[in-house]
């Protein structure tokens, strides 16, 4: 019962925030409706007891990536384009190909509903979230994960070199 | 009365936000607002694998979308630093300005 209520609560926000993310004016509002939707999706994270991706979405998405876009919108100077249209003049085609997708994804998810029933819940395993996800990010996913790392520092120079006064 | 959740509500959340991210995408002009509507595709993905996660009762589909917010990270570094050399040579940030490859 509270778990609906929490679901609805936190997929209201997600989505309200969503919409008003690529429907306002003004882009700072934008990246702060983009605060409230990322924490919405933190919120559906904790739903699903997913502890450590919670804890990540708030600290990497919401004091990350929306403060980093925060800097940028400050650094361009957005002044000249809030007076200009938001959208493009060929607003109709997107339109209509957004729909015919998101119909062919309800057409997916209506045949293939049944498919989705729970199977036997397996005993839960010893530990937290945090502790098996360590063991698994640690035990069978470490070559990706170092790949991560390595992305990671490729991106921070690139970004470096690009930000950079003279290209 | 109040259905409990199930995976299909998980689904539809992300294909809703999924769309709607495609629509910010498609639609806007400003090319930072372009960027946050990947960010919201990207998220549509992460609720995605979580759901599939918590429904197989396996934390693989977790350890994705850890990989899935690092590459969403790292792009938004690189596409952010992108923008400024960008805009310091264009003096624009909608993108149907931004027409140099187009003849």
């Amino acid at each position: 019962m509270l778990d609906t209520i929490l679901f609805y609560s936190f997929a209201l926000l997600t989505l309200v925030g969503a919409i008003l993310t690529v429907s306002l004016r003004n882009a700072v509002y934008c990246a702060i409706s983009l605060v409230a939707s990322l924490a919405g999706v933190a919120g559906l994270f904790l739903l699903q007891k997913a502890e450590f991706l919670f804890a990540v979405q708030i600290v990497l998405y919401i004091g990350g990536i929306t403060v980093l876009f925060l800097f940028v919108i400050m650094l361009v100077n957005l002044d000249q384009t809030a007076h200009q249209p938001r959208y493009h003049r060929h607003w109709l085609v997107p339109l209509l190909a957004t729909a015919g997708a998101g119909a062919l994804f309800v057409a997916f998810l209506t045949k293939g509903r049944g498919l989705l029933a729970l199977p036997a819940p397996r005993p839960d395993e010893a530990g937290g979230n945090i502790e098996r996800l360590a063991d698994m990010l640690f035990r069978d996913y470490l070559v990706p994960f170092e790949l991560a790392s390595l992305l990671l520092l490729v991106a921070i120079v690139g970004s470096v070199m690009m930000a950079r006064k003279k290209v | 009365m109040l259905h409990p959740i199930t995976t299909s509500h998980y689904l539809v959340l992300s294909v809703a936000l999924l769309l709607i991210g495609t629509l910010g995408i498609l639609l806007r002009r400003n090319v930072v607002v372009i960027m946050m509507s990947i960010e919201l595709i990207l998220n549509a993905v992460n609720l995605n694998l979580v759901a599939f996660s918590g429904h197989l009762k396996t934390l693989n589909g977790q350890v994705f979308a850890i990989f899935v917010i690092t590459v969403a990270v790292a792009e938004a570094a690189v596409g952010l630093g992108i923008l400024i050399a960008l805009f310091r040579n264009k003096e624009t940030v909608l993108v149907d300005e931004i027409d140099l490859l187009k003849w």
